[in-house]
């Protein structure tokens, strides 16, 4: 009670005749969840707006002009307001809701993929009146209709309480399934030849109250009862998305979001959400490979890791310690990159270490005073000056979505090209890829951005909007924008799963050490006796595809660890099967400088190994002892080693559900590059290259769901420059860059700008658009000619 | 299959500019597409669509909640025959079957030469005229069989037309605001202060109630 | 002797020596035009507005208790007083939606004086501060759209609207909008709803009473044709002249339409408060008794959403808070008289189709329950219904109103009458309504029901023709 005077959020109320206190503003159906008494509810979800469609929460409330029926998803408590969840008025409401809403509903539970995990049956029998005395004939649709290439729609099934229709309209943005037709005939249903192509569809699947939507994936894959399940973070890009790994008969069948309130809110991405299938691919590495005049030959752990050793120790005899050069170890966990940075730093000896793969930021973005996501969510205004969210870190994209639907944050984006944003933003700056740093200088000069930069904090979002240019344009305007707004905060629009994890804790050039272009540059000029490439794949990741070739092909020697073989370990001398995700445990760091919890679901694929238990073997074998038996003694290492990681250990990740912040502080702050540009030509177009969420990536291409999904490659341009050209949209064109000559479909694009063209980076089966690009020209610009 | 005229896009702009908000429009935009094609076409839903600046389906979903619109071809006259109470009580159900007789097609359905649709209707709003009709939304009071097989007479000889448009065409008369009298609709968000002849506010007593 | 008088332009409006509040025009038949509105005292009610602070005009209006005429009968000064302070821009939404079965008045007033309705839109906008204004016409009267469409390009040609209104600073724009077919959008958030290009799907009061969070969230006020038609004479005449016709509680006139099997059905504009159902139904200036000399089996007083009355009712005045007590509603003014020939179940039906029919699908109770009404009545009215059906329908509409439901007391039957108003799991009025005439008739014609079951015969709904 003391809490109640003191506590000005407070309100107390009596439900069913106790006295309980609930917060203001709280709905009365969630002040009565708090206190212990659950109302039944189809529509309501806490993470959308109310809408008192399904009626199913109607409780007898008195606010002192007796006893009312209202939906308790509507109605916010207010003081001395009495709830009777369980009244007579209210019981007969809610039986008599739920015997309508089993009046059209069919039969089908035993084979339905909600049963036993279904709200409707759940609710049916804990408020249903039994028995139903509906005898007239059903409502019929075709069963199930395919509404996106993921999702199905049972239209008998569903019960209409506008989740999914809410969400897609709400969270989302894409309106593209909707209510139609009225009354008894009301259905969801999307526009006749317009599916439901929505990067989010999964969480439609997952919060429909029915059997209604179903998941290609998923589809009769298991029984709930037969489901065990694991928390687990996804790894697939850097925002880190809690998510409930579910498995049967040890294989992957389902990732669920589940609700973290910094992070997801309990959305997931459909890449994310779908991905898993690689991991249950029949194409995973399960042993050793040792190549030999017949190519790759399987072998054991115990040979291969002598050849392993071998390799190095000749890589150090011909050229020392920094001839050997680490790449990637952005897509483990925190204990794979931290075991990997002792290896290469410590036993090894040499410097040239770097997670990112040519298409990141200097690692000083982190050396930056760091966001968080809520933080960026409740900002005055955010800053975009990086890639699509929405294509790249796509659950950021809802979140910051909702602050500005939410009217919370304004939203200044700069960018070369409309992105999935630009609908919300306050203000777009169309900026020429190289230019941006002009185009943010004179945006800080016009008043009405100023003000509103004046107005409160601001959260700047830095990342790579372009891989056809060099880091340089983005660092000086990033520079730019921290120089003239000093409290800003960065939140590092960096992509792979655990990049800012493995930065943090050491997969980062050490003194005088090479970064990634320059380890790709040392290779390609013979100077590296072994390249070790950790999870990664220069051939579909490095935007010059003429350097990735050189390097991989200049590397005296190769060792690859990973989880498929990829074009860039075919010539590996060694490749060692990695265990992959929910095949170990660990930790993760998000964005954010989140870590959370990775966890081990199944058994891992044939003799793969997690890459801090290879790393030990490999040390062990140079003669060093790691002393890491365990991944627990990684993760206590990372925390009593790893600046930023002190107070990152078990108790803490065990006490904090959302994840323990870990942000080093002994990174120096990037400074500002000289950017300068070739001489651009006016019959050139500048180009853009930037990744759309469904790729060749190794694990888009094994999830035989999502492999189909890519845009494809083709050159985009604004519809007013297609004249121009000279040919007609459709018809191939040649595009010349500097580097090279490739023919291209034309398309139009109105998110394009006059003056540029874009390519979506690294598409399956397209030209590789890679060979345009040099690394080392600011910005690429290119001929577009008719065949 | 078709979108809107270059001229009934003009049109279409003209009305969307009198909102604050132009997905306010996309009722009036989905009658002009009707009158312009008899029905509501799927080009007609995405150019409005793109109008307005809603989802296809958004546009999908308002139109299909409202009775008027039609989503095929109906005949060149719709015969809503009113089927409320009033019209009940003065026998509207025996003016249906003549109906259904004289046009040999069953309520719902259109005439082989695509001239005559006939539908159920709800309550018309002349009640102490029943029983009621209405052809293309013009109304016929007191109909009798008699006074039905006139009407469909003169609509077939065509003696009609200057009173009754084909199907689509709802109201032929448009509003048009001069521009030099508009007030000019304003973003609802743009708009925080009382109008300037609203000297001072309003009484406490007013507001508080 | 009846002095009342019908015009071949107003087919089935009868004037008499009655106050002509809203219908004064009607008698000439270019009542439409301009040239004829600008004769009869038009746009001078607006221009003594103009004349005097906004805030003396919402006074006015307050004082002569302006009952609204589109159902709910909440005062329009009142509701112009909800919005609020300081919150702007506010809106005008006119509520021409006139679907309501039985309700014959709007279109009317729309077809026969637009200028009357434009200008109490002005009076309204000024005095309320409502910058712009939307008439929303149902979407079938294509007539009324036309006349209004004409009035309103007349009225800005003339500078009666849009910038500047005769040289004052008052200024507003309204804009003519269609409805396309939905009874619900006559719900004031419905029609908010739909002005704003989606579903009419009824939102949720509270949170959003118009007044408060409205059309595109700003406040709103909504108000029904025939309340604003009022407010020219109003103006011109004042609160004190308005006052005195009817009674206090209901003063003024209310146009209410009487239809079915009366010998003269027509459209009367009333004194409010005082005439009474039987002055309506049999009197010598209205509908002058039941055609054919039948019986009075029973009548809708207001609207087909309204729980039915029978002869024991007849000499209640038209006055809402008597009706509510007596278990029914005035609602639209709209009365629907049926006679002895009537098949009660029949007739019931055709109701409860209206409202399944026109359900908009958002509420469980009404858009499953309303269809399983319909369903079941029709098996009973075809004749091959089971005595289960009667209860079961009771037992659906508890789904829909849990609790004592509103009816009509019958000496006959010796039951007494159960008030207004009723308990509901539904959002707005439709789903409830699909249930109100079930239970009328099955409460105070049960035998009728049972005669069915029993005999497994069919009545077709009418009778036209009886004793003839
Ligand atoms: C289902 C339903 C239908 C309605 N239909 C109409 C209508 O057709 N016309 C109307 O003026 N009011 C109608 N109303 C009442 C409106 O919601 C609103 O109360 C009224 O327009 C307010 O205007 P007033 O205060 O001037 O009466 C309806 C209400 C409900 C619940
Ligand atoms: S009661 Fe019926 S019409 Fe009204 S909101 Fe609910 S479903 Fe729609
Ligand atoms: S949960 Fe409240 S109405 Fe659906």
């Amino acid at each position: 009670m003391t809490t109640t005077e003191s506590d000005p959020n407070a309100v107390s109320i009596t439900i069913n005749g106790r006295e309980v206190t609930a917060r203001k503003g709280d709905l009365i159906i969630k002040a009565a969840e708090d206190a212990g008494e659950y109302i039944p509810r189809f529509c309501y979800h806490e993470r959308m707006s109310s809408v008192g469609m399904c009626r199913m929460c109607l409780v007898e409330v008195d606010t002192g002009r007796g006893p009312q029926l209202m939906p308790s998803c509507m109605f916010p408590v207010s003081p001395g307001m009495a709830v009777f969840t369980d009244s007579p008025t209210s019981k007969a409401a809610q039986e008599g809701i739920i015997e309508l809403l089993l009046a059209q509903h069919p039969l089908d539970c035993p084979v339905c993929d909600k049963g036993g995990e279904c709200p409707l049956q759940d609710q049916s029998f804990s408020h249903g009146p039994g028995e139903s005395r509906y005898v007239e004939e059903k409502r019929h649709y075709e069963k199930p209709i395919p509404i996106s290439d993921l999702v199905f729609l049972d239209r008998e099934r569903c019960i209409l309480c506008d989740r999914c229709t809410r969400f897609a309209d709400e969270v989302a943005g894409d309106a593209l399934i909707q209510f139609t037709h009225r009354g008894n005939l009301t259905q969801v249903n999307t526009f006749p030849d317009e599916p439901f192509a929505s990067y989010f569809s999964g969480n439609t699947v997952q919060i429909c109250p029915v059997g209604a939507l179903t998941a290609k994936p998923y589809r009769f894959k298991a029984r709930p009862w037969d489901l065990e399940e694991t928390e687990s973070t996804c790894t697939t890009c850097s925002v880190g998305c809690s998510v409930a790994v579910q498995s049967t008969r040890d294989e992957i069948v389902r990732l669920q979001g589940v609700d973290s309130d910094p992070v997801n809110w309990g959305w997931l991405c459909d890449r994310g959400r779908f991905n898993f299938e690689a991991v249950n691919s029949g194409d995973r590495l399960g042993t050793p490979l040792v190549l030999t005049e017949q190519g790759h030959l399987a072998t054991s752990w115990n040979s291969a890791l002598d050849s392993v050793r071998q390799l190095l120790d000749d890589a150090l005899a011909a050229g020392g310690p920094s001839s050997i050069a680490v790449l990637g170890g952005a897509r483990g966990t925190n204990e794979d990159a931290f075991a990997w940075a002792r290896l290469a730093h410590d036993v090894l000896g040499t410097p040239n270490v770097s997670a990112q793969m040519a298409d990141g930021l200097p690692v000083g973005v982190l050396g930056l005073e760091r966001a968080t996501i809520d933080q960026a969510a409740s900002a005055t205004t955010v800053i975009l000056l990086g890639p699509d969210l929405k294509e790249e870190l796509p659950v950021l994209y809802l979140r910051l979505r909702d602050a500005a639907e939410k009217k919370r944050t304004r939203i200044i984006e700069f960018t070369p090209k409309a992105s999935g944003l630009t609908r919300n933003a306050w203000r777009t700056v169309f900026y020429e890829p190289g230019l941006q740093d002009d185009a943010v200088a004179s945006a800080l000069q016009q008043t009405d951005i100023a003000e509103q930069l004046a107005t409160g904090e601001v959260v700047i979002i830095a990342g790579r909007a372009n891989l056809a240019e060099s880091s340089a344009p983005t660092v000086a305007a990033l520079v730019a924008l921290t120089a003239a707004l000093p409290n800003a905060k960065v939140l590092p629009a960096l992509r792979r799963g655990n990049v800012v994890g493995a930065l943090q804790v050491g997969l980062r050039p050490g003194a005088g050490g090479l970064d990634s272009i320059g380890i790709l540059a040392a290779a390609a000029a013979g100077k590296v006796e072994c390249l070790v490439l950790l999870g990664a794949d220069p051939l579909s990741d490095v935007p010059d595809a003429d350097l990735a070739r050189r390097a991989l092909a200049g590397a005296a020697r190769i060792i690859a660890i990973d989880t498929f073989a990829t074009d860039s370990n075919r010539l590996a001398h060694v490749v060692l099967p990695a265990a992959a995700f929910a095949e170990k445990s660990g930790t993760t760091t998000n964005l954010e400088g989140r870590v959370t919890r990775v966890a081990q679901k199944v058994t891992v694929h044939g003799t793969a190994r997690p890459d801090w238990m290879i790393a030990a073997e490999i040390a062990t074998r140079l003669g060093t002892d790691l002393g890491f038996g365990s991944v627990a003694d990684v993760t206590r290492a990372i925390n009593e080693n790893v600046d930023g990681y002190e107070g990152v250990n078990d108790d803490s990740l065990a006490a904090a559900v959302d994840g323990v912040i870990a942000v080093s502080q002994t990174i120096d702050p990037i400074n500002a590059p000289l950017v300068r540009f070739g001489d651009r030509n006016a019959y050139d177009f500048r180009l853009i290259v930037s990744r759309t969420m469904y790729d060749a990536a190794v694990g888009t291409q094994h999830s035989p769901s999502l492999a189909d999904l890519g845009v494809g490659t083709a050159i985009h341009v604004h519809p007013l420059d297609v004249a121009r050209i000279g040919s007609a949209v459709g018809s191939e064109v040649k595009v010349t860059s500097s580097r090279a000559t490739l023919v291209l479909a034309l398309t139009t694009n109105d998110s394009v700008q006059r003056g540029t063209a874009w390519v979506p980076f690294n598409q399956p089966g397209g030209a590789r658009i890679g060979d345009l690009i040099d690394i080392d020209a600011s910005v690429t610009d290119v001929r577009i000619e008719s065949l | 299959m078709s979108r809107l005229t270059e001229d009934n896009v003009r049109v279409a702009l003209e009305i969307i500019g009198r909102y604050p908000k132009a997905r306010s429009a996309t009722i009036p935009l989905l009658h002009l597409a009707q009158q312009q094609d008899g029905y509501v076409t799927n080009d007609a839903i995405q150019h409005i669509g793109e109008l307005v600046g809603s989802t296809s389906a958004e546009v999908f979903g308002t139109a299909t909640f409202y009775e008027m619109f039609k989503f095929e071809p109906v005949g060149k006259y719709l015969v809503n025959i009113c089927a409320t109470l009033s019209c009940a009580l003065m026998g509207a159900d025996q003016l249906m079957h003549h109906a259904e007789h004289v046009l040999g097609i069953k309520a719902g359905s259109t005439t082989a030469d695509g001239m005559f649709t006939l539908e159920h209707a709800e309550c018309q709003a002349a009640c102490t005229e029943a029983p009621t009709l209405q052809v293309n939304y013009r109304y016929r009071f007191n109909v009798t069989n008699e006074t039905f097989d006139e009407l469909i007479a003169d609509l077939r000889a065509g003696r009609l037309n200057d009173e009754i448009p084909g199907h689509g065409t709802v109201a032929r008369i448009r509003q048009r605001i001069p521009a030099d009298r508009a007030v000019g609709a304003q973003a609802p968000d743009d708009v925080t202060t009382a109008p300037i002849w609203m000297a001072t506010p309003l009484s406490a007593e007013g507001a508080s109630t | 002797m009846s002095t009342a008088t019908t015009y071949a332009h107003t087919p089935g409006f009868y004037s008499g020596d009655r106050p002509e509040i809203v219908t004064s025009r009607f008698r000439y038949d270019d009542s439409y035009t301009i040239e004829r509105f600008l004769a009869t005292e038009g746009y001078e009610g607006l221009k003594a507005a103009l004349a005097r602070p906004a805030t003396a005009i919402h006074e006015e209006v307050k004082n002569a208790t302006v009952l609204g005429r589109g159902g709910a009968g909440f005062p329009a000064g009142t509701k112009w007083g909800l919005t609020p302070p300081g919150v702007f821009p506010r809106y005008l939404v006119v509520n021409g939606d006139e679907s309501e079965p039985g309700t014959y008045k709007d279109r009317l007033l729309m077809e026969r004086d637009p200028h009357q309705l434009i200008e109490g839109c002005l009076i309204a906008c000024y005095a309320a501060g409502l910058s712009q204004c939307f008439l929303y016409i149902r979407g079938e009267m294509a007539l009324a759209q036309e006349r209004v469409a004409t009035a309103l390009n007349e009225a800005y040609a003339a500078g009666y609207i849009g910038k500047n209104i005769l040289g004052t600073d008052f200024s507003v724009d309204m804009v003519l909008h269609w409805g396309a077919g939905a009874y619900v959008v006559g719900e004031e958030t419905a029609l908010i709803e739909s002005l704003e290009g989606n579903r009419g799907m009824p939102r949720l009061k509270p949170p959003f009473f118009p007044a408060a969070i409205g059309l595109y969230g700003k406040p709103t006020i909504v108000n029904n044709v025939e309340t604003l038609a009022n407010l020219p004479w109003l103006l011109c005449h004042g609160a004190d002249e308005y006052v005195k016709i009817g009674t206090p509680t209901s003063p003024g006139t209310r146009m209410v339409a009487v239809s079915g099997h009366v010998k003269r059905p027509g459209v009367f504009e009333i004194v409010n408060g005082t005439t009474t159902f039987r002055d309506l139904i049999y009197g010598d200036e209205f509908c002058q008794g039941i055609r054919n000399g039948n019986e009075l089996k029973a009548f809708v007083p207001g609207g087909g959403s309204a729980p039915w009355f029978i002869a024991d009712q007849l000499d209640l005045p038209f006055e809402g808070r008597l009706v509510g007590a007596a278990g029914s509603m005035l609602g639209s003014g709209a009365i629907m008289v049926m006679d002895d020939t009537t098949d009660i179940p029949a007739a019931a039906l055709t109701l409860t189709r209206f409202y399944a029919h026109e359900s908009c699908g958002k509420c469980a109770p009404c858009r499953e329950g309303g269809t399983w009404l319909m369903r079941i009545l029709e098996r009973v009215v075809a004749g091959i219904g089971t005595s289960r059906d009667l209860d079961q329908l009771y037992e659906v509409g508890e789904t829909i109103c849990p609790g004592a439901f509103p009816h009509a007391s019958s000496t006959a039957l010796d039951i007494p009458a159960v008030p207004f108003p009723y308990k509901m799991t539904t959002i707005c009025f439709v789903g409830p309504s699909a249930y109100a005439p079930i239970h009328s008739a099955l409460t105070l014609f049960r035998d009728e029901f049972e005669a069915k079951i029993v005999k497994r015969t069919f009545i077709p709904v009418t009778a036209v023709g009886a004793g003839q």
